[in-house]
């Protein structure tokens, strides 16, 4: 029986039926690597997804640091967004920064009975008193949406009233079926409302946007550091440690890099479309991964003396990690991992751990979609349900005076047919045959496969993490990164191997059994000689 | 850090800024996580079993098992029925737990999802429960949720059968394991034979054995849920946590309760420890007097760095009245006593405890967040902040000595572990208190003034 049938074995049919289509054996299945994704989860089932809200406002919005951000609803989801999702942020001068701060308007019952909308223009006001911001985002949860508060109109009489910035944002909990409904929700209203009112000097004309970098563990700045290094202008971050100043300049870079596709491909496209901004996949995760996206870089903008730059850092980079890299790859050379999390970063991990000869056996995303997994060429092919239909999508047009094109446009046609901007392969195209690709992979699924497949080091959520560890393999947390970093770039390799080392070597892990536990327990003699 | 908190007093009625309670499906999750075989269930959409999950295991290290109802639009508009009929069938298919707990949530609140009518119509296997309780998160706290938690596992399950069991409920409140334990060490070193309600130690602190359990060996088992219903009395310990579970098994099976404080700090440990001797009538055994009489020595010792220091607290009712108390026995003022769980009986108590040791000058609040604690601080500072994790910004911006207690304590190790509860969790609190402080003059003193011996 193969790896899969072990897993889905126990499931009765429907759910079996189901789930059997959310998990591939690479290069051993009859459907050609298809996988099924973004499809609701089924009830009961222990899954680590979370919800549209946690996508909005925990991944999104909850990173820029001068925007107030009120969440609409009884007290939990504001307090669960508190400082739990790991993007730093730093101070600078004449930029607000209320990361340290939760708010909500803490619906009680007759908020829920006869509306909360009295009490958000309240709390606005007095988040106006005592903050004096000058954006603010207000974000609704469950019951919201059910009693049909209509904080949009709220948020234009702030506007209003009060002469800030006001967006608002639907992102009840139960929309769609993961985080990702969240996202979009969110980048939406980014596209609307933010994006394109800018009007910051560019210097330099190879500048870009980091998209889909929330800086985690600081790996936007170090990504950061690497690009100014070689002559970038970053003009704004989504969303990690950025302003609303540096996301309303986003129209005026040139390219856009892509780190986390599923939390953000929309937004790139529509920069494209209306402002001519192409946009590249990036992956500053791994050793090889930042040195082919440094390059990938350069060939986009196609300059000799950027180029030269290019490899002079890439070298200098390398020298400077070359042997701590050499050291952890002899501790972890020939060690196995599997990897659920997120939307992008099952992928990127694979090569910063191939980097150290960990070869990884099953990855999966929690809220991936289908071009995820298989490639943006799937996309045609996807048909929308009713849940994604009820996610609402916005077109735009170029705008007259602000679309730009920094390449000809038989030159992006050309890098297009490359693939090498406008494009992502998915993760199917970098894991090899015989290995696992499980979408929405649950907790009885996460058992058993650590059961058939026993990797030696298991990177996931909180909710997993100790479920591998009490079962005697190492978990880290790959949203988090257990409170190190920065994991991205070359310096961000060397932690992170650093990190994995540290976990296998523990010598904790030789006290798992008891002495006694193998050990003969009684001396005594047989047949009373 | 928290740069934007003014001084300046600023009435709110509206705007919640960092709370010091969250909602009610989390203190429900938790208190079925002390059943023993029990799977609790999120009756709503994913997000709040994720985040509830994610706020336990941070808080405890360990596997905080849960399933959801996994509501989409549809069940939010057509309720949430099928769904869970369909949960529970996969539940006990693939997890097959002994018993699932049902919490709603603020989305299926909202709808109006009826649970005792959906329950009735899920086909149970034999030998398996379903029990629900109702806990909209625009009511009350995680401490509600909890409390609420354990009144439905005693309504849908004890029942009276007319015999005593000879048996104590002990419901011991929304504590660590390690507080359960040392609750339980003492009622069995005075002879009272107990069935404690819920129970998370051995699950929520259970060992390393290389093998992952899903039900690990610790919890109340369903069996002695029944059996609470042929008790001859009750300890519900902690007002805001315990009194409705006391409650309810009294007006169920006629087992009469007794309200006590947490048994934080000498008095209160010494009403639990009466409590129980006046139901076993047995002597107080010398390990417990011993215990007493370490901790009054180490409090008399330690005098001189706890006299007249003031302190903030704040984290949930019960457990905060007990610290507010057992810094009083120390010597110390209790300045600013919060909790964000509302409720007038908080600040009577408090109040009480005010009068009792002739504190003038101290502020208490039910129904309070950090920034208010916060702004009172940085109008008169005080000592020491006692509290869960989300203080740590108020300590660092206005630079004082910080102890956690309480919950949640999501950045740092062992103390779910360690017991605040009886004379040992008292040594154990009187310990990190005189640290902190010692700490504090060890670095804030001259170099002249910095001593060997303290």
């Amino acid at each position: 029986m193969s790896a899969l049938e072990k897993v889905l074995d126990q499931y009765n049919s429907r759910v079996y039926k189901n789930r059997k289509e959310h998990m591939v054996d690479i290069g051993n299945n009859e459907n050609d690597n298809q996988i099924a994704a973004n499809v609701r989860t089924i009830p009961g089932i222990i899954t680590q997804r979370g919800c549209c809200y946690a996508g909005c406002k925990g991944v999104v919005l909850g990173p820029i640091k001068d925007a107030l951000q009120i969440v609409h609803g009884p007290i939990g989801c504001s307090y669960y967004a508190w400082g739990t999702r790991r993007h730093k942020g730093k101070k600078e001068e004449g930029i607000d920064n209320f990361l340290q701060y939760s708010f909500s308007t803490d619906m009680q019952e007759p908020d829920i009975v006869f509306g909360g909308e009295k009490k958000l223009k309240q709390s606005i006001t007095e988040a106006i008193d005592l903050f004096h911001p000058s954006t603010i985002f207000i974000c609704s949860t469950c019951p919201v949406g059910l009693i049909g508060d209509d904080i949009h109109a709220v948020a234009r009489w702030a506007e209003t009233e009060y002469g800030i910035k006001c967006i608002a944002y639907s992102c009840e909990g139960y929309k769609g079926v993961s985080q990702s409904a969240g996202h979009h929700i969110a980048n939406n209203q980014i596209m609307r409302f933010v994006i394109g009112e800018g009007d910051r000097q560019i210097k330099n004309k190879f500048s870009v946007n980091l998209l889909g970098e929330y800086n985690i563990g600081g790996d936007g700045w170090e990504t950061e550091r690497i690009l100014k290094r070689i002559g970038y202008e970053v003009v704004s971050t989504f969303t990690g440690d950025s302003s609303m100043e540096d996301l309303k300049n986003a129209h005026l870079a040139n390219l856009s890099l892509v780190q986390c596709h599923r939390s953000i491909n929309y937004i790139a496209e529509m920069i494209e479309e209306k402002y001519g901004t192409p946009w590249m996949k990036v992956n500053f995760i791994g050793v090889k991964g930042t040195m082919e996206t440094l390059r990938n870089i350069a060939k986009y903008f196609n300059d000799a003396e950027l180029t030269r730059k290019t490899e002079e850092v890439i070298a200098d980079e390398i020298g400077l990690i070359h042997d701590d890299m050499a050291y952890y790859k002899s501790k972890l050379k020939g060690k196995t991992a599997a990897i659920y999390v997120g939307g992008s970063r099952s992928h990127h991990y694979q090569f910063l751990l191939h980097d150290l000869g960990v070869n990884t056996v099953l990855a999966g995303y929690e809220f991936g979609h289908r071009d995820e997994y298989e490639g943006r060429e799937v996309l045609p092919f996807i048909k929308p349900d009713a849940d994604s239909k009820n996610i609402e999508s916005i077109t735009v047009e170029p705008d007259k005076e602000k679309y730009h094109l920094y390449l000809s446009e038989e030159e992006i046609g050309k890098l297009k047919e490359e693939k090498l901007i406008d494009y992502y392969g998915g993760l199917i195209k970098d894991m090899p045959d015989g290995t696992y690709m499980v979408d929405d992979l649950n907790h009885y699924e996460t058992e058993e496969f650590l059961k058939v497949l026993k990797p030696d080091i298991f990177f996931s959520g909180i909710k997993d993490k100790f479920i591998a560890q009490k079962s005697g393999i190492l978990s880290r947390q790959l949203h988090s990164y257990d409170y190190s970093g920065p994991y991205a770039g070359f310096r961000g390799a060397v932690n992170f191997a650093r990190d994995v080392t540290m976990g296998i070597y523990t010598p904790a892990w030789s006290f798992v059994k008891a002495p006694w536990k193998t050990a003969p327990i009684l001396e005594g003699t047989l047949g009373g000689e | 850090m928290l740069d934007y908190t003014k001084k300046e007093p600023y009435e709110r009625t509206a705007l919640r800024v960092n709370p010091a309670k969250t909602c009610q499906p989390v203190g429900a999750m938790y208190a079925a996580l002390g059943v023993h075989e029990c799977l609790p269930h999120s009756h709503g959409s994913q997000g709040c079993c994720a985040f509830h999950r994610m706020f336990l295991t941070r808080h405890f290290k360990d596997p905080a098992m849960a399933a959801s109802s996994s509501f989409t639009e549809g069940a939010s508009v057509f309720g949430g029925g099928s769904n869970l009929r369909t949960a529970a069938k996969n539940i006990f298919e693939i997890y097959n737990p002994k018993i699932i707990a049902v919490h709603t949530t603020c989305l299926s609140e909202t709808i109006g999802d009826d649970l005792n009518e959906i329950i009735k119509s899920i086909d149970i296997p034999e030998g398996k429960f379903i029990v629900h309780t109702n806990t909209p998160s625009y009511k009350g706290s995680h401490i509600t949720g909890f409390s609420n938690m354990v009144g439905s596992f005693i309504s849908y399950l004890s029942v009276k059968t007319g015999k005593s069991n000879g048996k104590t409920a002990l419901i011991p409140g929304f504590v660590n394991p390690g507080d359960m334990r040392e609750m339980k060490k003492i009622a069995r070193q005075m002879k009272v034979p107990f069935t404690m309600l819920p129970d998370t130690s051995g699950v929520m602190d259970s060992p390393m054995t290389g093998k992952f359990e899903m039900y690990p060996k610790g919890g109340t088992t369903v069996e002695e849920v029944i059996e609470l219903g042929d008790c001859d009395q009750t300890l519900a310990i902690g007002k805001f946590s315990s009194e409705w579970g006391g409650q309810t098994l009294q007006k169920k099976c006629d087992v009469p309760y007794k309200l006590l404080s947490m048994p934080i700090g000498i008095t209160q440990t010494d009403n639990f420890v009466m409590a129980l001797q006046s139901i076993s009538k047995a002597e107080v055994p010398y390990e417990l007097e011993e215990e007493r009489g370490q901790l009054v020595d180490i409090l008399i010792d330690i005098h001189p760095y706890t006299y007249n220091k003031k302190v903030a607290i704040y984290g949930d009712p019960d457990t905060v009245i007990g610290l507010t108390e057992f810094v009083l026995e120390m010597g110390m003022i209790p300045k600013y006593v919060l909790t964000g769980t509302p409720g007038e009986a908080f600040e009577n108590e408090v109040k009480g405890l005010f009068e009792k040791y002739g504190m003038k000058d101290c502020q208490v609040k039910a129904y309070g967040d950090l920034y208010e604690l916060h702004q009172w601080i940085k109008n008169e500072g005080v000592d020491l902040l006692i509290g869960g994790t989300h203080g740590k910004h108020i300590a660092r911006a206005e630079d004082i000595p910080f102890i956690r207690a309480g919950f949640p304590i999501i950045d740092r190790y062992v103390h779910s572990y360690m017991p605040l509860v009886g004379y040992k969790g008292g040594m154990r609190l009187a310990e990190l208190i005189t640290n902190a402080l010692m700490d504090r003059q060890d670095r804030d003193s001259l170099e002249e003034d910095f001593e060997m011996v303290m």
